[in-house]
């Protein structure tokens, strides 16, 4: 187990980079926790699994180093840094048996053979495998290989950490659920640090309890599941996060108003006062839960015009336009929803300001 | 109703019971026919029953024929099985390599099967060929149209350069269609390269290997054109293989009726062995479903 910390890391693959836009990763500057459960979130091709790899060792990074519990190991191969890898697809030793798969990291590192059963038996325990454990590993079903690659890595008592690449791609959607609650388990019993990679806001925000969000290259937020839905500090991490995402508006500042081509909301002292102090591109972020409906014009809503509405069971989206620019709003199923001219309500407390995309702050 | 709708059907796979019947039941039946009669003269036949498979049964120098293709084939597949398999393994695995070798190596896999007996004719002849001259100036003593063991050597590595291309071009298709992340996890679970080819490599070669073993037994144990023309089966009998013995009765002989029983024969031969070796390679290293 151990602390795990990416010093100034930058990547590319191409042998001679030049510009930003040669860089897989740009530029990673992060610690993780020694027994933390860490989602590595972002969009296909944002470099999450380059960063894992670079962790792992599997690739070296260009520029930077890695360094375990403050021990730099950028050179040194994924072998030599103790760590283990689960991959998007289950990697078996088709010839050998569940027993085999299981006690092959330990045989290559030479432990004793009384030691390599008490393991492996402990692993396959833990893992529901025993039943398993003489059968031949290929004939298995999806979830049982994927617990195989995962206990490879659990077996050894000194791994540093287990790094997931997108581990669920190929499981059943009714055993998604069980294998991220084992996993969920798992941590709890061992306290060892997992790092998670995936694609998928709902699988990282119930697994993990740090997610890092990654944008093109880049950490943008760090963060709770929570952090990440009330303080987006990245209009990608808001219009990533949540179903749908954060309504990004562009706007212009004027005192205490933030003007969107006519339509005119008011924002909080604190809010207003961070929004005079910055430049560059401002826009205003809101998720579509605060976002109020009304039927008629009062208080401080804008005119805005109802497109659609898609009723989910529990809760209604309704798609409006203002000034040109669509919206989500996301009302209770109990709520009467009107039709046609509408007026937006945009309550100060659920507004943020965003400078050339960053959190004004 | 469902009954006349059936026989409709029936119809449309007629294409296809006339295409079979002429390309491949129609000729074998020719066969069968021949191997169960004599023919005195065009026209004039007598049925035999099983007497031309008797005699093919107990016809010794059938049963020489049989023992060294067997040998044959065997050396074959145990020389090219091995070595294709290194050679892809050695091959480059990106970058201007991977064309030029691919290049390279199917270079022997165009030639006219002739031309193939013919070029290594003039490559080994002791007095002119270069590999022939060349190493009977060193003083050893070669001459594949004298001595039967240097004839299986000529044909031999005639054999495995001709063929193990085909091995290594199946066997390196094989390697680069396996996931890199296997790599990776053999890496990260500390294995070495013995480990790694053993327990990854070849497994996930299984099925590349299976058709190039089958497909090099059937060719080895059906080859005629290379040594036809080049040792014609001899010296004395020590090459003569089962096709080339058998091209001798039916046209050199002309003895259809014995030629055709043996044929069948041969062709059974040919598929019991098919069979059992893609029976093998399937479980092999195949576990008990769950």
């Amino acid at each position: 187990m151990a602390r795990i910390e990416l010093d100034e890391i930058a990547h590319s693959y191409l042998p001679d980079p030049k510009g930003e836009s040669d860089y897989a990763i740009k530029r990673v500057h992060t610690v993780w926790e020694d027994g933390g459960a860490y989602a590595l979130l972002g969009p296909s091709g944002c470099g999450k699994t380059t960063m894992l790899n670079i962790i792992s060792g599997l690739v070296a990074p260009t520029k930077g180093r890695v360094l375990y519990d403050g021990r730099d190991v950028t050179a040194m191969t994924p072998e030599k840094r103790n760590i283990a890898q689960v991959f998007q697809f289950p990697v078996l030793y088709d010839t050998m048996t569940v027993f085999d798969n299981l006690a092959f990291p330990l045989r290559n590192r030479g432990i004793e053979k009384n030691e390599v059963n008490k393991r492996v038996h402990e692993v396959a325990e833990i893992l529901d495998l025993t039943p398993f454990l003489k059968k031949k590993a290929a004939g298995l079903a999806a979830d049982a290989k994927q617990k195989i690659s995962l206990g490879r890595g659990l077996v050894r008592s000194d791994v540093a950490a287990i790094l997931f690449d997108e581990p669920l791609t190929v499981i059943d959607p009714h055993l998604k659920w069980h294998l991220r609650r084992k996993l969920k388990d798992i941590h709890d019993q061992l306290k060892l640090t997992l790092i998670y990679v995936t694609h998928d806001q709902m699988e990282a925000l119930t697994f993990a309890d740090k997610v890092v969000v990654m944008y093109e290259g880049e950490i943008v937020q760090v963060g709770t599941p929570e952090d990440l839905f009330e303080n987006p500090e990245h209009t990608f991490v808001g219009y990533f996060i949540g179903s749908p995402g954060m309504n990004l508006l562009s706007c212009t500042l004027n005192g205490n108003i933030a003007q969107i081509d006519g339509a005119k909301i008011p924002l909080d002292q604190n809010t207003a006062e961070l929004g005079a102090r910055t430049r560059g591109k401002i826009e205003l972020g809101i998720r579509p839960k605060y976002l109020e409906v009304n039927s008629e014009p009062g208080g401080n809503g804008v005119p805005a015009d109802i497109k659609n509405v898609e009723d989910l069971g529990s809760y209604k989206i309704v798609t409006l336009t203002l000034a040109g620019k669509t919206l989500h709003a996301k009302l209770s199923e109990d709520k009467p929803v009107p039709a046609g001219r509408v007026w937006l309500v945009f309550p100060p407390h659920g507004i943020r300001l965003y400078a050339d995309g960053r959190l004004v702050k | 109703m469902g009954k006349w709708e059936n026989n409709k059907a029936w119809f449309l796979v007629v294409p296809v019971l006339v295409f079979v019947a002429f390309s491949a039941i129609i000729p074998l039946m020719t066969v069968v026919n021949y191997s169960v009669q004599d023919i005195l003269a065009p026209g004039q036949t007598v049925f035999v029953g099983t007497e031309w498979f008797k005699k093919v049964v107990h016809d010794y120098r059938l049963h020489d024929a049989l023992w060294r293709q067997f040998l044959f084939s065997g050396l074959v597949l145990l020389i090219e099985m091995p070595l294709g398999i290194l050679i892809a393994l050695a091959m480059p695995k990106k970058g201007w390599g991977v064309s030029f070798s691919l290049v390279v190596l199917a270079l022997p896999l165009l030639i006219p099967w002739n031309t193939i007996g013919s070029i290594w004719i003039i490559f080994t002849r002791p007095d002119i060929g270069l590999f022939g001259a060349a190493i009977n100036k060193l003083g050893i003593p070669f001459d594949h149209t004298r001595t039967a063991l240097d004839a299986w050597i000529t044909l031999m590595l005639m054999e495995v350069w001709h063929w193990t291309p085909l091995v290594a071009l199946l066997a390196y298709a094989g390697l680069r269609a396996i996931p890199e992340m296997y790599y990776q996890a053999a890496k990260i679970d500390g294995a070495s390269a013995w480990s790694t080819f053993f327990y990854i490599q070849l497994p996930k070669m299984r099925g590349v290997l299976t058709i190039a073993l089958l497909l090099r037994f059937m060719d080895s144990f059906l080859i005629y054109a290379e040594p036809f023309v080049l040792t014609g089966g001899g010296p004395g009998d020590a090459t003569t293989f089962l096709s080339i013995y058998l091209v001798k009765i039916a046209t050199g002989q002309f003895d259809v009726g014995p030629a055709a029983a043996f044929s069948l024969i041969y062709f059974l031969i040919v598929l019991l062995l098919c069979f059992v070796f893609y029976q093998v390679l399937q479980n092999v290293g195949k576990g008990a479903k769950v």
